[in-house]
C-alpha cells in the first residue's frame, strides 16, 4: 500500500484511540495487532524504522509495542 | 386454489380476517364449541374448525371491510343476518353459518356479481384459482336471472361492444403497462380488496375506488399503473380474488401445480416467499404469509424480479484463459477446476502460503459461505477471507461489539409494531429495505413518530398519511456531531433512564461519557455551523426521542460508510443506553443489512481476523477446537481485508483470489484502483451467474446457481436463519458448495459433504450461538434467530434482555473528527450514494429483468440552485469528477437533495459511480467512505474517455471462443 495511505490509516485509529480514557499507545497498538495482516504491520515498522514521516506520535509508539 | 403440495407444517388457508391476540372466548358455531381470542371475528372462528363461510371481500391479510354480504351467518339471540367477517365472538355466541335464509342471501348476492362479470371462466387466467368461480360454486349459482333491457343502454362493464357493434361506455380496456401484472377492468368486482392492500399492507395508497354505486370502480389516480404512483410490490394482485390483478406468467403458463417454500436472495429483510411451479418451471413467487420477517408480504424485486435465473447472458459452462487479454475458452468442470487448483497452489509455490485468499459471498447460502472460509483457513493455510460487508457493515460489527458485546442487531422485524418514536439514520428503507417500511409506515400510521437523519429527502420524510416528525438534513460525513448533539441534549436536559444506566451499564464509564457530551462544543447550537441542522429542531427531536415511549433506532449505510462509520455506531448505541432503549419490544438497535446473507456471511466467518462465530484468530483455544474439526492447522494471524488484498496485489504480494458471488469491481470503491489491483493479480477465479465486472479480469469463470437451485439457509438482518429450499436442480450442474468443494478437494482437502445440512451440523459443533440449529429444527419451526442453542432452544427474538452480552452496556466518547475529504474550489460539491427500489446493488441480477422500466440509468441528483449556477437542465448529461476520477451521467434536478450535495446510485456499470468515489475508509474497519466525495459538477456532451476504454476492455475481455469439437 502507499505510505500516504498507511499513514493515513494508522494516524485515523490514533485520532479515534486519543480521545479515549486509558493509554492510548497500548490500545492502538492492540486494534493495529488484531486487524492489520503481518504484512502491513512489517510495513508499518519499515516505515517507522526509516523516520516515521508523518505519523502521530502515538502511532510511533505504538509500533513498538506490535509483535 | 388448487391443492399444493406443501411441507405438513404449513396451513396456508385464507382465515378470512387477521388473527388477534386477547383472551379466550368460547362459541358454538354449528353445534361444534371452539375457543378462540378476544376480538376475533366469527368468520376466523369458524375457519378454525375447518368450516368455510363463503366471502369474496375479506382476506386475512386485511382488516374486514364487510361489504360482499356473502358471509352473512344467523346469531341466536340477534337479529338478521350479521356478516361474520365484521361481528366479533362472544362468549357463549351461539352461530349458524347455513340456513334456508343465509343461503337465499348468498344466492342473491352472487347472482347480481355474476351479473356484471363475463362467464369465460373456461378461458379466463384465473381458471383454477378465482374466489368469484369457488364461490359460485360453493352457494350453488344455477342461473342469472338478471339480463340487459332489450331496448336499454348498456348495464355492464364487460362487454366491449353491444350486439349492434356500438361501443360500451362502461367497458375498459385491459390496463398491461405494468411489466409482470395485468388490470382487466371487466373482470372486477370492486371488493376493495386491492385498495385495501394499498394502504393496509403497502402504505403506498396508490388505488382507490372511483365513481359510486354502479359506476365504482379501481382508480389508480393516473394514465395506467406504470405511470401511477404503484411500486409494483403485487400486494394488489395477492389480494385480488378473480383475474383483475393478474401475474402476467400466470396468464401466460397457468396455474402452478405445486409450491415450495423458501427465502428471497434480494435484501437483508429475507422474505419468505411460495415459490409456485409448474414442473421445473417457476410459475410465480408468492409471499408467505407465515414467514416471520415479511408476514405476507412482498416487493417487486423478490416477488417478480427472479427472471434472471433463464437470462440468457447467464454462463452455465466453466471457462478458463491463460491472460485476460484471451477470449474465454468453455471447458469441461474437471479441466476448469484442475486448472484453477493447479494455478493457486502453484502461486503459493513461488509467492508463499499468504499470496492467495477469497472473498465470500453475501448472496450465497451461509453453508456456502462457511465452505469458502474454510476453503481458505484449512486449504489455502491462511486468514485471507473477506467478504462485502468490509464495505457496508463492518463498522457495525466494530461498533455494537465494543458496545453491547455482539454485532448483532438487537430486535426482530416484529418488534416496530411497538415502536412509538423511531430514528431512522442514513437509511433509505422504502427503497433499499420495502417491506420493512411497509411495516414500519404501518405503525406510522397507527400514531409512532418519525425522526428521520438524512442528507436527502427520503420518501418517508413524506409520503402518504406518513411525515416525519423531524427531518434533520445534515451534511454528509457529520452523522457524529450529529448523533452526540442528540446525547448531549438528552444528558444536559436530565432526559436520561438513570435506573437502566445504573443497573445495566458501566456506571463509570457512563459518568466520564457525561461528562464528554454534555460539553458545550457537543451542544446542537454550537455544531449546527458543521451539520448544518437547524438547532431548534435538533433538541426537539432528541427530546422526542428521550421522552416519546418505546425508541428504536434504524440504521444503515448511511451511517457505516463513512471515516467515522464506526463511531457512530457507538454514538448509536450510545443514544439507546442514555434513554433506555434496549431489551424489550419495540426498542433497539437495528442495522438494516443490505444483501440478503449478510449477517450471515460474518456470522460464519467471513472476516479475516475471526473465526465463525465471530471469534478472534488469536484466540489459542477456539484455533484448537477449528483445528481438531478440520485436521489443519490455523493461522494465527489476521488476514487481508479486501481493500488490503488489492493494495498486497498492486504491491506484489498477493496473486490469486477465489471471489465468490461478488463483484469488487463495481461495488468496491476507487474502481481504477481495484481494476490495478485485479490486473496485478495472477489467477483471479470468479464464481458467478454472469461475467460480471471482476469477471473482465478473471482467468477462470466457475458458473454459479440460484437460490432458485440449492439449498441452504439465509440469515437476515434480525438474526433469522432461513431455509433455502432447491426448487429446481442447478442450470449449471452443480450448486455453489458443491463448486467450492470441487476446488477445495482438487487441492487436496479431501472434503465429502453430500447435503448442506451436514455442513450446518458441522457450523452448530463450531459455532456455540448456532449449537442448537439442525435443519429438523428449521422444518418445525419454519426460521430460528440466533443465538439458538442450550440456554435458547428455540432462538433469540430480543437480545440483550436480561443484561448485555459483554456484562455491562459500555458507553463510548464519540469525538466528531472531520473526514479528510473536504471540498475545496476544485472539488466544491458533496456527492453521496445510495439505491433505488427498482435495482438492487450492482443490478448484475435486476438489470436482467423488466425492472430495468423503472430505471434504465443511473442519475445524479443536483439541486436547482447548484444546477443553475452550472447552467444545467433537467435531462443533461453532466461530468462528475472527485480526485478519483471521472464519468458521465444524466442530471435529476430536485430539491430532494440540499444546495451542495449531489447524489447517485451505483446499480449500472456504465456509468461506475465508484470511478467517483475515493479510498479513505472507516478508521477501525477500513469500510470504505462511499458516502462522502468531494466533487465538481459540469456540463458534458457523453461518455468520458474513461468510461469508453472500460466499455471496450469489458466487451473484449467477455469474448467466449465456441467450444472445441
Amino acid at each position: 500500500m502507499s505510505p500516504e495511505k498507511m499513514v493515513h490509516m494508522a494516524n485515523q485509529i490514533a485520532t479515534f484511540f486519543k480521545t479515549q480514557p486509558g493509554d492510548a499507545t497500548e490500545k492502538v497498538a492492540s486494534h493495529i495487532a488484531d486487524f492489520w495482516e503481518p504484512r502491513m504491520r512489517d510495513q508499518l515498522r519499515d516505515y517507522v524504522d526509516r523516520g516515521g514521516s508523518g505519523l502521530d506520535r502515538v502511532v510511533v509508539d505504538a509500533t513498538a509495542l506490535i509483535r | 386454489m388448487k391443492d399444493f403440495i406443501l411441507p405438513p407444517m404449513l396451513d396456508d388457508r385464507d382465515m378470512g380476517t387477521k388473527a388477534k391476540a386477547g383472551k379466550p372466548v368460547t362459541l358454538t358455531i354449528d353445534g361444534f364449541e371452539v375457543t378462540v381470542t378476544e376480538g376475533t371475528s366469527v368468520m376466523r372462528a369458524a375457519a378454525e374448525l375447518g368450516i368455510r363461510v363463503p366471502k369474496l371481500c375479506a382476506t386475512d391479510s386485511l382488516e374486514a371491510f364487510g361489504s360482499c354480504r356473502l358471509c352473512a351467518v344467523e346469531i341466536e339471540g340477534r337479529r338478521g343476518t350479521p356478516a361474520s367477517c365484521t361481528t366479533p365472538v362472544t362468549e357463549g355466541m351461539v352461530v349458524s353459518t347455513q340456513s334456508d335464509k343465509v343461503r337465499r342471501i348468498r344466492k342473491g348476492v352472487m347472482e347480481l356479481y355474476i351479473s356484471d362479470h363475463p362467464l369465460d371462466c373456461l378461458t379466463c387466467s384465473a381458471n383454477g384459482d378465482c374466489e368469484l368461480q369457488d364461490m359460485a360454486g360453493a352457494v350453488g349459482l344455477r342461473d342469472v336471472r338478471y339480463k340487459a333491457p332489450e331496448d336499454g343502454g348498456f348495464v355492464n362493464h364487460f362487454k366491449a361492444r353491444n350486439s349492434s357493434g356500438e361501443a360500451n361506455p362502461e367497458w375498459l380496456p385491459k390496463d398491461d403497462s405494468n411489466p409482470y401484472f395485468t388490470y382487466d377492468p371487466s373482470k372486477c368486482i370492486v371488493c376493495n380488496r386491492c385498495v385495501r392492500a394499498c394502504e393496509e399492507v403497502q402504505g403506498t395508497f396508490a388505488l382507490t375506488i372511483e365513481g359510486r354505486g354502479f359506476d365504482s370502480r379501481v382508480s389508480v389516480g393516473a394514465e395506467n399503473f406504470l405511470a401511477s404512483d404503484c411500486v409494483s410490490c403485487g400486494a394488489c394482485v395477492q389480494a385480488c380474488p378473480t383475474a383483475t390483478l393478474q401475474e402476467k406468467s400466470i396468464i401466460e403458463m397457468g396455474t402452478p401445480d405445486r409450491s415450495v417454500v423458501t427465502t428471497c436472495a434480494y435484501c437483508g429483510v429475507g422474505c419468505s416467499f411460495k415459490a409456485e411451479m409448474q414442473g421445473d418451471e417457476l410459475v410465480r413467487m408468492v409471499p408467505y404469509k407465515h414467514g416471520k420477517a415479511n408476514r405476507g408480504h412482498s416487493c417487486v424485486k423478490g416477488r417478480f424480479a427472479w427472471g434472471y435465473a433463464n437470462h440468457r447472458e447467464r454462463i452455465l459452462n466453466p471457462m478458463i484463459r491463460d491472460s485476460i487479454d484471451e477470449p474465454w475458452r468453455e471447458v469441461s468442470w474437471d479441466e476448469a477446476i484442475g486448472f484453477a487448483a493447479s494455478k493457486m497452489r502453484g502461486l503459493q509455490e513461488t509467492y508463499g502460503r499468504k499470496s492467495i485468499g477469497v472473498i465470500t459471498s453475501s448472496r450465497c447460502t451461509n453453508e456456502e459461505t462457511y465452505l469458502v472460509q474454510k476453503l481458505t483457513r484449512a486449504v489455502f493455510g491462511n486468514n485471507n477471507t473477506d467478504t462485502c460487508a468490509r464495505v457496508c457493515h463492518s463498522p457495525t460489527g466494530y461498533g455494537l461489539g465494543q458496545t453491547f458485546g455482539t454485532s448483532a442487531g438487537t430486535q426482530d422485524f416484529d418488534s416496530v409494531e411497538h415502536t412509538d418514536v423511531v430514528i431512522v439514520i442514513g437509511a433509505n428503507p422504502t427503497d433499499g429495505h420495502p417491506v420493512f417500511a411497509s411495516r414500519l409506515k404501518k405503525r406510522l400510521r397507527a400514531g409512532a413518530k418519525l425522526i428521520v437523519i438524512d442528507p436527502r429527502r427520503i420518501d418517508l420524510v413524506k409520503s402518504a398519511h406518513v411525515a416525519a416528525a423531524h427531518h434533520l438534513a445534515l451534511r454528509p460525513g457529520t452523522n457524529v456531531a450529529v448523533v452526540t448533539a442528540l446525547a448531549h441534549v438528552i444528558v444536559t436536559e436530565g432526559l436520561i433512564d438513570e435506573a437502566f444506566i445504573r443497573e445495566r451499564c458501566d456506571w463509570d464509564e457512563f459518568r466520564h461519557f457525561a461528562e464528554f457530551v454534555s460539553d458545550m462544543r457537543h451542544s446542537p447550537e454550537l455544531t449546527a455551523l458543521l451539520t448544518g441542522v437547524d438547532p431548534a429542531e435538533m433538541r426537539a427531536a432528541a427530546r422526542l426521542f428521550a421522552t416519546g415511549g418505546n425508541g428504536a433506532i434504524y440504521y444503515g449505510l448511511g451511517v457505516t460508510e463513512h471515516s467515522q462509520g464506526s463511531t457512530t455506531v457507538m454514538a448509536i448505541a450510545n443514544l439507546a443506553m442514555l434513554t433506555g432503549n434496549i431489551g424489550r419490544p419495540g426498542v433497539g438497535v437495528n442495522p438494516l443489512r443490505g444483501q440478503n446473507n449478510v449477517q450471515g456471511s460474518c456470522d460464519m466467518g467471513s472476516f479475516p481476523h475471526e473465526l465463525p462465530g465471530y471469534r478472534h484468530v488469536k484466540d489459542a483455544d477456539v484455533r484448537e477446537m477449528f483445528e481438531a474439526v478440520w485436521g489443519r492447522p490455523i493461522d494465527p494471524e489476521p488476514g487481508l481485508r479486501i481493500p488490503n488484498m488489492l493494495d498486497a496485489a498492486v504491491d506484489g504480494t498477493f496473486k490469486g483470489l477465489y471471489c465468490q458471488g461478488e463483484d469488487i469491481l463495481q461495488s468496491d470503491p476507487d474502481t481504477k484502483h481495484v481494476a490495478a489491483g485485479l490486473a496485478a493479480m495472477e489467477c483471479v477465479i470468479v464464481h458467478d451467474l454472469f461475467l460480471n465486472e471482476t469477471a473482465n479480469y478473471a482467468h477462470v469463470f466457475l458458473p454459479g446457481s440460484t437460490f432458485l437451485e440449492k439449498d441452504g439457509t439465509f440469515t437476515n438482518a434480525e438474526r433469522r436463519i432461513n431455509r433455502v429450499r432447491k426448487v429446481i436442480s442447478p442450470r449449471n450442474g452443480y450448486a455453489d458448495w458443491e463448486v467450492t468443494q470441487l476446488l477445495a478437494n482438487a487441492m487436496g482437502a479431501g472434503w465429502s459433504y453430500t447435503h448442506p445440512a451436514q455442513i450446518m451440523d458441522e457450523i452448530a459443533a463450531t459455532t456455540p450461538s448456532f449449537s442448537g440449529v439442525d435443519y429438523a429444527l428449521l422444518e418445525e419451526k419454519g426460521s430460528v434467530q440466533w443465538p439458538c442453542n442450550e440456554a435458547h432452544p428455540e432462538g433469540t427474538p430480543l437480545m440483550h434482555v436480561d443484561g448485555f452480552v459483554r456484562g455491562k452496556g459500555r458507553f463510548i466518547v464519540t469525538e466528531y473528527v472531520a473526514t479528510d475529504e473536504k471540498t475545496g474550489p476544485r472539488f466544491p460539491l458533496l456527492l453521496t450514494t445510495g439505491r433505488i427500489l427498482s435495482q438492487y446493488n450492482v443490478g448484475a441480477q435486476t438489470r436482467r429483468t423488466a425492472n430495468t422500466i423503472w430505471h434504465v440509468a443511473d442519475l445524479l441528483e443536483i439541486h436547482p440552485h447548484d444546477a443553475e449556477n452550472r447552467g444545467l437542465k433537467e435531462g443533461d448529461w453532466v461530468r462528475l469528477a472527485s480526485r478519483a476520477g471521472e464519468t458521465t451521467l444524466k442530471a435529476m434536478v430536485t430539491d430532494r437533495v440540499s444546495p451542495g450535495v449531489v447524489y447517485t446510485t451505483f446499480h449500472h456499470p456504465d456509468t461506475q459511480a465508484n470511478v467517483i468515489t475515493t479510498d479513505y475508509s472507516d478508521w477501525a474497519t477500513n469500510c470504505p467512505e462511499y458516502k462522502v466525495t468531494a466533487v465538481q459538477v459540469s456540463p458534458s456532451n457523453g461518455p468520458t474517455t474513461w468510461q469508453e476504454d472500460y466499455a471496450a476492455q469489458a466487451e473484449r475481455s467477455r469474448r467466449i471462443l465456441p467450444a472445441a469439437e
